[in-house]
Order: structure tokens, then sequence, then C-alpha cells
């Protein structure tokens, strides 16, 4: 008999097979999530969360029978009042269903309706996100490549010592002492040990005596070249050896335009509000070093942080050049194009000052389109949405958008619509950026 | 005493071992596999659970699917961890949960490592059927060969044979032909052989070739007649891994490797409910055994009365139970009854049992009935009138025709027969699997591979799985598939499933 602990053995054995379910059950998954998160409030995507996925994706079909006629038998454990001969009413479930000789199966054959999933915010997020992907992105990071990144290349034989590669410095050290044929430090100490045994004895015969001459020698020999040949030799040094190489700026900046003016109602920013909220998440994810500047306007246009941008109430006209006004100076000032990565988003419901709609072209055409990368503009419309003309604002992005391929425009009515927005917006391959 | 209070420790481990051992051996007279034992801790425990109780199994989502099943179901309290769990290998693996109180550790050490232990190395089922001493190397064999395909070859592609072959592996047994041992250490040596031939003989350049100047497939094709293919053959994944035309080598292996799996736990649930009655039974006599010479304490017992019966209630139709028996509770209750019968019989017990009641050897029958039986001829030969009266059973006709469910036997005199047989059919495999044979295969002509499958009227295969199986045959197969369902009694058809 032997007992053993297994308990320090590595755990998780069935990493693997989760993440292969995962695989598996993807396009379920998918679906699941996103549903997750349509219902849910979108602030909290990405938080843990629970999946339940239908069995039949991920269900293993056999050749089982399932009674569906005729006579069977079967006995049962706790009579208490029967006698022979007592009817019975049939226990809801139907046919076939229920108390299945051997196979017990209902008739869809699982037993199980649906699989719940606990995803961590990693997992959730790749599956919500899956086959979205940020417009030109790769693009624009070759063009700009700003800051330097050392990475491994090689080894080199001079560098300071806090570089050295002793694995490789003692593998040369050792095939030198090898090939120079260095005596081993033991040999000398087993010489020594045999002058030693022979002077201890005494008198020495002849040829006792022209041993331990020889063995002088021999020691000797042993000791110079044991100081000629050094143990390690600076021919046997290594160090690493490090070379700059450019790295693709990985920043970037998201400019989140809001009309708060009188004529955008509490459900219209509500619906602004979760499309910016999505955007967050999604951009946070892609980007190690995000910034994220919120501005709103009405008649004039402030940054505000968050907090404010997404709680504040605040009425007024809409002027949207001021907006974008703020957005070219903060840009400007704070993120030079050729280091940042710009996305803008704005949402509005396309009122503005007919007289604003020059200025507005002319910051767009001049200022702004030139530097961003996207510029996504989701126009949110409630109700009767059909029977309303083209919005000024829509009218003059249109014209410019049909010679800029970074603006992209989208109308939203309700909250179904902004995830299916959002994707469409940012789709991989998406082909046809702007306007219907 | 050999230890007070719920902590355990190694040491302790060790003692009880030795007493219950002695136990065993001097009392019951068991006769076990070297033990291993094994602590684990209850996520590990999950872990065993996803493989089937084995320590080994090749990567496969459907494991990953089991696992995160049992992983919901304990995180949210549905689901208890078992307090061991053994594996019919030698030596015999006991895995131990830490959380268990002392004398639960004892009482499992009695339960797997002496009950299921002596089970698993006497009974004729498992003795003729599986080979415990190679059944690791096996598993390690399995695992490493599936990860190299899935080097090879790709994950997609090996996941396509396995999901193909695990959905036939019911279909993949032998189930007739009596003693034939799997021979698993020469399995694995001539795989190695071939894989080492394989590539040997590989080389790039073959790949070159274009296709079709290719020797038509093998002998098989240039007209094998029929008889040599073994038809009709009731194991679909043996046919398919000697026939099909279109599986590349190494996909045969894989048919094998998921087949002689399936092939060693075919006979663990056919002896589910006499393994869990006698193991339960062993730990229990064990466990008083160790009370009555004072080597456990009183609040010890009271510990394993309280556990044991948790573990062998059986609950009421009416309360959830039935109509598959709680394994314990039935396999315990007839091991203590024919013990009873053996030392004091009534009146009834010497009509019903004039071989064994009254010999007073309880031991000895206990011996017998272990090593001799199946579940099915188990309970055709012991299941006592007085166990049918404890648990009150009663059969009903189900007929579908009718709108009410008849009582047609209940505990007593007129019934006894009734009920014993019907439970002992509820046991038997014969009556249970399917009967589905592979009774054509034109290699010559249209390479479609016909199935029959003998079932009597209302006792068709559920269609929706059926088709989806049907497809896994097909990949497998390459070719069209037909799937006939006959009147066993009549050769009547009852229904077809056809794959192009």
């Amino acid at each position: 008999m032997e007992i053993i602990d297994r308990r320090p053995n590595p755990h998780g054995k069935n990493t693997e097979n989760r993440q292969r379910v995962l695989t598996r059950a993807r396009q379920a998954i998918q679906t699941a999530v996103r549903d997750a998160a349509a219902q849910g409030r979108i602030r909290e995507i990405g938080q843990d969360s629970a999946v339940s996925i239908p069995a039949d994706v991920l269900h293993e079909p056999s050749f089982h029978r399932h009674f569906n006629a005729g006579t069977r038998h079967f006995v049962l454990p706790g009579n208490k009042e029967f006698v022979k001969g007592d009817r019975l009413r049939r226990p809801p479930g139907g046919e076939g269903e229920g108390a299945g000789e051997g196979s017990g199966a209902g008739d869809q054959g699982g037993g199980e309706d649906s699989y719940r999933f606990v995803l961590s915010r990693e997992e959730f997020l790749d599956l919500f996100f899956d086959d979205l992907e940020l417009p030109d992105l790769i693009k624009r990071e070759v063009a700009s490549i700003t800051s330097l990144a050392t990475s491994r290349s090689g080894l080199t034989s001079d560098g300071s010592p806090s570089q050295i590669d002793l694995g490789r410095t003692m593998r040369r050290s050792m095939g030198r002492r090898i090939g120079l044929k260095r005596p081993k430090p033991q040999e000398l100490i087993a010489v020594e040990a045999e002058i030693d045994a022979l002077e201890e004895q005494r008198p020495l015969t002849d040829t006792q005596f022209l041993r331990l001459q020889e063995l002088r020698d021999e020691r000797t020999l042993l000791r110079q070249r044991l100081a000629r040949i050094p143990w390690v030799d600076p021919v046997d040094l290594r160090y690493r050896r490090f070379t700059p190489v450019p790295k693709p700026t990985t920043q970037a900046v998201i400019f989140c335009i809001m009309d708060v003016s009188g004529s955008m109602t509490e459900k219209m920013k509500e619906l602004g509000k979760q499309f910016f909220m999505l955007l967050h998440v999604f951009l946070e994810k892609r980007y190690e070093k995000l910034e994220i500047v919120f501005i709103r306007h009405a008649e004039t246009a402030e940054e505000v942080d968050e907090d404010v941008f997404f709680t504040d109430p605040r009425t007024g006209g809409t002027v949207v050049s001021t907006a974008l006004d703020l957005m070219h100076d903060v840009q400007r000032d704070r993120f030079p194009a050729d280091k940042w990565n710009i996305y803008a988003a704005q949402i509005s419901d396309g009122d503005n000052i007919s007289s604003d709609m020059i200025k507005v072209k002319h910051l767009m055409t001049e200022a702004i389109l030139p530097v961003v990368q996207y510029f996504a503009y989701v126009e949110v419309s409630l109700g009767g949405a059909l029977l309303r003309s083209e919005t000024d604002l829509w009218r003059g992005y249109k014209i410019i958008a049909d010679s800029a391929p970074q603006l992209a425009m989208r109308q939203v009515q309700d909250r179904r619509d902004i995830f299916p927005v959002f994707r469409d917006l940012f789709a991989r391959r998406a082909t046809e950026r702007a306007g219907e | 005493m050999l230890y007070s209070g719920t902590d355990w420790s190694f040491p302790i481990l060790r003692d009880c071992y030795g007493e219950i051992d002695r136990i065993a051996s001097e009392e019951l007279k068991l006769d076990t596999y070297p033990n291993r034992i094994e602590i684990i801790t209850s996520e590990q425990m999950l872990d065993v659970y996803t493989s089937h109780g084995m320590p080994i199994s090749y990567p496969h989502w459907s494991a990953g699917k089991r696992f995160v099943s049992h992983e919901n179901a304990y995180k949210r309290g549905l689901m208890g961890l078992a307090y061991e769990v053994v594996i019919n290998s030698s030596p015999c693996i006991s895995y131990l949960m830490e959380e268990n109180s002392a004398t639960m550790q004892a009482l499992v050490i009695a339960h797997a490592a002496f009950g299921h232990n002596h089970f698993f190395k006497n009974n004729r089922l498992f003795r003729e059927w599986t080979d415990s001493t190679q059944i690791l190397d096996y598993l390690e064999f399995a695992r490493g060969y599936v990860a190299r395909c899935e080097e090879r070859y790709g994950v997609k592609a090996v996941e396509r044979i396995l999901d193909a072959a695990h959905a036939l592996q019911n279909q993949g047994v032998d189930r007739h032909t009596g003693s034939k041992r799997l021979d698993l250490r020469q399995e694995q040596e001539r795989a190695r052989e071939r894989r080492a031939y394989e590539d040997e003989q590989f080389n790039d350049l073959w790949r070159t070739l274009p296709e079709g100047q290719k020797p038509a497939n093998g002998k098989t094709e240039s007209g094998e007649p029929l008889a040599t293919l073994g038809l009709p053959e009731e194991n679909i994944l043996y046919f398919l891994e000697k026939n099909a035309p279109r599986l590349a080598n190494w996909e045969r292996e894989i048919i094998r490797i998921v087949r002689l799996i399936a092939q060693y736990f075919y006979p663990q649930p056919q002896a589910k409910l006499m393994n869990e009655g006698c193991a339960t039974w062993v730990h229990n006599f064990i466990m008083h055994r160790l009370h009555d010479k004072k080597l456990i304490d009183d609040s010890a017992i009271l510990e394993v009365i309280h556990s044991t019966s948790n573990v062998i209630t059986q609950r009421g139709f009416d309360e959830g139970g039935g109509p598959n028996f709680n394994p314990y509770a039935l396999g315990f209750a007839m091991m203590t009854d024919i013990a009873r019968v053996c030392t004091d019989p009534t009146a009834e017990d010497r009509l019903w049992f004039p071989d064994h009641a009254g010999n007073h050897d309880p031991i000895g029958t206990l011996h017998h009935a272990w090593a001799e039986y199946r579940d099915e001829s188990f309970v055709q030969q012991f299941l006592s009138p007085k166990v049918i009266r404890d648990f009150r059973l009663f059969r009903l006709e189900d007929d579908l025709s009718q709108p009410y469910l008849l009582v047609d036997a209940i505990h007593d005199d007129a019934g006894y027969r009734e009920i014993r047989r019907s439970v002992a059919a509820s046991y038997d495999p014969g009556l249970l699997a399917e009967e589905i044979e592979i009774v054509g295969a034109d290699l010559t002509g249209d390479r479609i591979l016909r199935l029959e499958h003998r079932t009597r009227p209302g006792k068709l295969l559920q269609p929706t799985d059926a088709r989806l199986t049907l497809e896994h045959l097909g990949a497998l197969w390459g070719y069209g598939v037909i799937l006939k369902e006959v009147d066993s009694q009549t050769g009547a058809e009852l229904g077809s499933y056809a794959l192009a």
C-alpha cells in the first residue's frame, strides 16, 4: 500500500478542454454574450458573467431507443396504498417522456437543456467584439513609428557585465578547456596525495624515489598548465545583445462629442451614452493606452469629465461647430496626430443652426478629417423617423462623406439598434463606410 | 484508539489502513489488488469526474463540457462530490478528498480500497473483460497518440474522428465474444511499431505524386467477397476501423483507441448495483468491527452510521426515486439480506433460497455472489421477498394506448416473482442495448453501408439523435449509409434512415 499526496500536483487539468468547448460553441456563446449585453446595462459589460447556451450545440448524439408505443413494465419503490389492479393517472410529461427503460431520455435525447458558462472578462469581451476592428489601425501605425523598444538579437563578445550570458559563456569556457586539455583539479590533487604518501615513507626504495621525482615533475607541469589555461578566459565571454527596434505606437485618443441641447431628449441622450460606453469598452480592449476626451455642446462646447458627461443634465441651443472647434484645439494641443491614433464619435439629433453649417463643413474637411482615423457620426432619432426629412447635419456630413472614407454615418432609433450599428461601424473589412 | 476528533494525518491514514487491512483479510477474507491511495483536492476531484474516473484522458471538448456542467452544479451547491473515486486498475487507485474527516477517510478506505477493489479483482465480468494491470499504461499511450496526431494533422481533423467515434462508442464493443481479454500492452506495442515503420518509410516526395495514379485503394476494392468482411457485424467501430475505405491509418488507430476504451468500460455499468452494494456492505462491516475492537470511538461510529444511511436512502417513487434504483441502497440491502438468510433464515427464506438459507457461511456465500454474478443475474437469483417488502416495490404496466397506468404487481405473494423478474430485466444489458448490426457493404459497387436495427414496434431509435449519429457514421465510412429498423419478430420494416 502506498499513500500519495496529489494535492500539490498541477490543477486545472481541464482548462484546455474548457477552451475547446468555448471554441466549439463559439457561435452560440457569441450570440448568448450579445444577448446578455443587450439585456444588461452596457456599463456592466465585461464583468465576469455567466451565459447560457442551448444544449444542442454541444449535444453528443448516439443511437438510443425511445419508447413511444406498446406496453412496458417498470418497478418503483415506496408503495403506500396501491393494490394490484389500481389504475393511476399518467403523470404529466406525455408520451415517451420520463420513466424510460434504460435510456430514460426525453424526446430530444439530451436531458440537459442548456449549458451555463461563467466567462472571464477577457473571454467575454473577446467573444463580444470578436469580428470588430478599428478601421485603418494598421495603416496609421505603420505610418507613424514613434517610439523605439529594445529587443534581443543574438550575442556579442563585449558588453556590460550585467548582460553577460552565463550559460553561453560557460559552455564556451568548457569547450576551450577540453580543447586545450586543461588538467582537471582532481588530477593534481591525486598526484599531490601520492607525493604526500611517498614523502611520508622513509627510507624510499629506488623505484619509489624515481616515482617521486616523476610525480614532482608531473605536479609542476599540472600546476603550470592550470595556471596558464584559465578557467574562464575573456575570449569565452558572451553578452546578450539588444538592438533598438521601432515600435508602432499603440496609443489612441477618442473624442466623444455629444449634443446636449434642448432638442435632445433624455431618451436620445441615453442612447448616445450607451453607444459611447460600448465604444469605451471596445477601445480599452484594443489599446494599451487610451485617452478619452468628453466634449458636450449646446450653443457652446466644453470639455468635461466622464461623470459629468454621462450624468449631468444641461440644455440650450445647438451650435455644432463649437464642439468641433474645441476638439480641434484639444487635439492640436495635447494629441499630435503623428503620435496618436485619433478617433471621434459624435452623437446628435442632427439639429444645427443653418448658418453654422458652413463652418462645420469647413472645420471637418480642413481640420478634423485629415487627422482622424475614423469619425463616426451617429444620429439618434426617436419615433416618426421615417417621416422626417434629412437633418441639416446629416445632409452636410453626407456631402463630405462621399469624398472622405473615414467619416461614417449611421442612424439609431432604438436601444436595440445600438449594438448592430456599432458592429456595422466597426465590422471587419467594411467596404462601404459612408451613408446609406 | 486509532485517532480522535476529525482531523486526519498521514500516520493516521496508515494506521487505519493497517487495522482495516487486518479485518478485511482475516475476517472477510478479501482478495485485493495492491492499493494506492491518493489524496486530492475538490478541484482535482472535479477533474477526475470529468474523465470518467480515469487519471489520464486524451484531450477532447466533451471532457470540457462535462467539466463545465459538473463545475456549475458543484459551485451552485446542486451536487456534492463523492468522498472517493476508485479505479479498476492494478494497483487499484483510490482518490480520497482532503476535506474528508478522519472517520470518512477510514470509511472510504474500507469502501474503495477493499470493497470495490475486491469486487474488481474477483468478479467474473471484470476478470474476463478487463486487464487491470495495463489500463493505465494504455490510457497514457492513448493520450500521447492523440496529442501527436493533433500536432501532425491538426486538432480539427482529430476532433472529427473522435466526435464520430464517440457517437458510436456504444456500438464499439464486442458483447458476445465471451472471454476475450484485451491485451492492452500488446496494443500499444503494435501501434508503436506501426508508427515507427511509417516514420521510417516517410518520404515527402510521395505527397507530390498525382493522386489519380495510385493503385485504387488496397485489396478490398478488387472485390472481396462479403464473407471476408465478417458480416453481419455488431461492432460498428471495429468494422469501420478495418474496412472503411477512406480512412488514413492514424484515423483507424484513433477509432481503435475509442473502441478499446469503450470496451474496457463496458462491464462497469453491468455490475454497478453489486459493486456498490459490495463496497457499502464491506465498509459497514469493517467500520463496525473497528468500533467493536475499540479502535474508533462512539462519535466516529455515529458519523459512519449517519453517512452510510445517507448513502443508502432509497427515495420512494413519489419523492423522486425510481424507476432507477439507488444502487447503494438496493445493493446494500441485498448484501445484508444474503448475510441474514445465511445465519438467521425464516421459513420463507428456506423456501426461496434452499441453497444457502441457514448455511452459516455468510462470507463464503457473499464471495460466491460477488464473483459469479452480474446485476441482472444477481437480482434474479438473490432478490428476496423481504427486500421487496422493505422497499415496498410495486410494478406498473405502462400501456400507451391506455390513459392510465396499471398497478399489476405489488409486494405480496402473487407479486414477488413478477417484480423480481422486472427488476432483473431492468439491469439486463441484452434488453437495454440497441441491437444494431452492419448487414451489408458493397465495396465493389455503390459502397453503401447497410445497417439494421432489430427491435420491436414502439421501441424505435430516437429520430433526431439517430440522424445525427448516422451523419457521424457516414463521416467515417465516407460513402452513403442506410439504417433500417426491422421488427425482430416479423421482419417487417419499421422505419429507415438514409444518408447519401
